[in-house]
Formats: structure tokens, C-alpha cells, sequence
């Protein structure tokens, strides 16, 4: 783990990147980051995360400037821009349930090739899908998801870079933390070693290799 | 009494103590409001909380505490906050014992189409997709018709939600149930006869051995 400025960590994205990004409805996302990749002006990203929040908040702002070519996510319908760039064809837009969303970015970060849900059998999603049934149900197998770079934002780091979160922004941190190859992490408040108790950990140091703080 | 009171009243009737219950956003915030104050219920919020509270006073937000529309909540004496990950587990494992969501179009079988309108309104399903297929219980809070139109179908014309029926569905005219697969008038609203309920809906209705009036 490496603490950076934010430039500076923002600086090794390059543009084309996969980015999984915390938050729901903008609240537990990386702000401080997602401002940064709109100073640098990063492109032709594919962003993978819950929403897009809304306009001028969050993943939003990344939205506003036509930053993404392609959006994985569960909900855009507070984001009038996303369905407008989605309608108009500037952006492409894969919709999936939130349950099945975050399931395969856990099975992309636990080292499994996807899961089995019953959510979407007899529906559109299933449209091109692989139904299996075990035991009498039915099943879709869905694909794991990976990223080339983790944002999430964290309450509490300490300089290890052991992470705890509050309240709901916990939402996608700390499933994101395990399915990129880079992580980097934002903190609200960044503490000794030692002052966030072990059981308050959520995301062990290790899987965080950058640092920031909001500060 | 307005139609979303009306179906908010009766739905909040369906709760019983101790049960981990989702509220989708519209009608269905509503049934929070008629809920007895010696009843605890637990209240989801996908986000991420079970505990949800009502709506802080003025200038007692918490920016990082909020329900699944970004709303600003607060979390009752009790509550829990866990990730998306263990959130829809409680969901698709069938820990939630009853989800009230909004509809689009119900049909005679009980399928549910209530998360676009292709060519109109894309939002995504959210949450959705796995509160009907996992919850215990699914009930559907829905005005019966719209412009004038049946919004309790022969089939559903709209995508559907889940291929798994609802339980309950709770109009301002009536409660129907799905059992073997076939739309049930259960109850009729206060002043609202069978007739009426009939020609407000475009499915084929059954009778239960007794269509009661809707107990508000």
C-alpha cells in the first residue's frame, strides 16, 4: 500500500479503463477521485457501479462530460443525462439487477467464475443466457466481473490502509476492494495504525494499494 | 380517503411484529406510515440498513445515511448496516419475509411487470428483479387502473419483473390473491361492489367464498 496524492493515483488510469466505483446514489463514492478524473480528463471509460447517481453528484459528473462509453449498472432512472446518452446512442448501458450486479463482482473477487441466481429466469435478462437447473430450480449463470481499477471511498483508513466505513455508504466499498486489479481507496479520516479495531476492519490493508485522503 | 391511503392502510395490515419487511419507493413508502407504534417491525432499505427510520427532522440529516431512492433516513434504536452483497442475500435467500413494491401491469397469473415501459421510462430494475423472486411474500401496491386503463391484465404486455407470481395484490377497489395460479377477489373497497371491481380489471376474476369489505 502507497499513500498518494490524489493526482497522482488518478495519473495511472488510463484512458479505455474499467473502473468499478462505490456509492449508491452517489452517497459512499469516491468524490474527491471522481473530481480528479474530470480535471484530467479521462476518456473512453467503461464504468461499473450500482447508478450513476445524478447529474452534477457522483458517477454523475463523470456522465455530464461524456466521459464513459459504457455503464454497467442496476439503476439509472435518477440520471435523466445516463438515459439520454443510453437513447441516443453515445453511451452503451448494460442493465443488471442490483442482486446479480453485485454477486458478480463478488465472485470476480473471490476467484469464481460466476454465479447461479434465479433472478431474471423468464425475463429479458435471461435473453442469451445460459439457464441450468439443479434440483427442480432454475438458474441463470451469470459471469463474474472484474475491473481493471477499484475507486472506493472508506470513512475510516488507518496508514496501513485497513479500511471501516458507516451508516450506508458501506453499500458497494468493500465488495469493489476485491474484484480490480488496482485498488484505490479514499478516506474520509485517515487514523493511526491500530485505532480502528480488528473487528471493525472491513477491508484488510492489503487489498488497498493506493491511499487518498478527502481531507 | 384517497386512493394511495386506502391501499397504504390495508397493506399495513399485512405486517405483523418482528417481520423484516422492503418498501419499495411511491405507494408502497406510504404502508410505514399506518403501522400501529407498539408493532416493531423491521424495515429494509437496500442500501444497506434494517432499522430504517423516518425522515430526520430539519437539520438532522446525516449525509451518509440514507434509504434506496438517496433519501436522507434515520436508523431506529436497533438497527444494522451491512454491503450490497449481504443486503441481497437477505432478499434472493428468502430472509425477507414480506416486499411491498409498485406495478405496472399485474396479471391474471400473478406475474408482475412493474420495472419499464420499452421506448418510454428505462430506469433499470434496481432491486427489483430480486425482491420478487426472493422475498417470502410479494405484495404489489397499484392504482387498478390508469387512464382509464386495466392495469390488472389478462397477460402482461410490459416486460416482466420475475417469473415467480405475487401473493397479494391491493388496489383502491380491492385485495386479490393468486392461489393456483388464478387473480381472486378477496375484499372489496368500503362502498365498492364486485361488479365494479369487474370492469375495472381486464383479467378474469374468481370469487373466494367470500368477498369481505377491505378492513381499513
Amino acid at each position: 500500500m502507497k499513500t498518494v496524492d490524489v493526482a497522482e493515483a488518478v495519473a495511472r488510469i488510463p484512458n479505455g479503463a474499467t473502473l468499478m466505483i462505490g456509492g449508491f446514489m452517489g452517497i459512499g463514492s469516491p468524490e474527491r477521485v471522481i473530481d480528479e478524473l474530470v480535471r484530467q480528463q479521462k476518456r473512453d471509460l467503461t464504468v461499473i457501479a450500482n447508478d450513476t447517481a445524478m447529474p452534477g453528484r457522483g458517477i454523475g459528473k463523470l456522465i455530464d462530460r461524456g466521459m464513459v462509453a459504457r455503464t454497467i449498472a442496476s439503476h439509472i432512472g435518477l440520471n435523466p443525462e445516463t438515459q439520454r446518452q443510453m437513447i441516443n446512442g453515445r453511451m452503451q448501458v448494460d442493465l443488471v439487477p442490483q442482486g446479480t450486479l453485485i454477486e458478480r463482482i463478488r465472485a470476480g473477487g473471490f476467484g469464481l467464475g460466476g454465479v447461479l441466481t434465479p433472478t431474471g429466469v423468464g425475463t429479458v435478462v435471461a435473453e442469451g443466457k445460459q439457464l441450468i437447473k439443479l434440483d427442480g430450480r432454475s438458474y441463470l449463470i451469470e459471469k463474474a466481473l472484474r475491473a481493471d481499477f477499484a475507486l472506493l471511498n472508506a470513512f475510516l483508513a488507518d496508514y496501513l490502509g485497513n479500511l471501516s466505513y458507516v451508516l450506508t455508504a458501506r453499500n458497494f466499498n468493500p465488495v469493489i476492494a476485491m474484484a480490480a486489479d488496482t485498488t484505490i481507496a479514499a478516506a474520509d479520516h485517515i487514523v493511526p495504525v491500530g485505532l480502528i479495531a480488528p473487528d471493525h476492519v472491513l477491508t484488510p490493508a492489503t487489498l488497498v494499494d493506493y491511499l487518498v485522503a478527502n481531507g | 380517503m384517497d386512493a394511495q391511503t386506502i391501499i397504504a392502510r390495508r397493506i399495513a395490515r399485512e405486517l405483523r411484529g418482528g417481520m423484516l419487511v422492503n418498501l419499495g419507493i411511491g405507494i408502497p413508502t406510504l404502508v410505514a406510515n399506518y403501522i400501529s407504534r407498539d408493532v416493531q417491525i423491521f424495515f429494509q432499505s437496500e442500501n444497506g440498513l434494517i432499522g430504517t427510520g423516518p425522515i430526520p427532522e430539519q437539520g438532522m440529516a446525516h449525509p451518509l445515511l440514507t434509504d434506496a431512492g438517496g433519501r436522507p433516513v434515520t436508523a431506529l434504536p436497533g438497527a444494522s448496516t451491512f454491503d450490497s452483497a449481504m443486503s441481497f442475500g437477505l432478499i434472493r435467500g428468502g430472509h425477507v419475509d414480506v416486499t411491498v413494491l409498485g406495478g405496472l401491469q399485474v396479471d391474471s397469473r400473478g406475474l408482475l411487470a412493474n420495472w419499464m415501459i420499452p421506448g418510454k421510462m428505462v430506469p433499470g430494475m434496481g432491486g427489483a428483479m430480486d425482491l420478487v423472486t426472493g422475498a417470502k411474500r410479494v405484495i404489489i401496491a397499484m392504482q387498478h387502473t390508469a387512464k382509464g386503463k386495466a392495469k390488472l391484465v389478462k397477460q402482461c404486455t410490459l416486460p416482466l419483473t420475475s417469473s415467480r407470481p405475487i401473493d397479494l395484490l391491493v388496489t383502491e377497489l380491492a385485495v386479490i390473491a393468486f392461489p393456483d395460479g388464478r387473480a381472486t377477489l378477496r375484499e372489496t373497497a368500503p362502498g365498492v361492489t364486485v361488479e365494479q371491481v369487474m370492469s375495472a380489471s381486464e383479467a378474469k376474476l374468481a370469487l373466494a367464498d367470500t368477498v369481505a369489505q377491505m378492513q381499513l
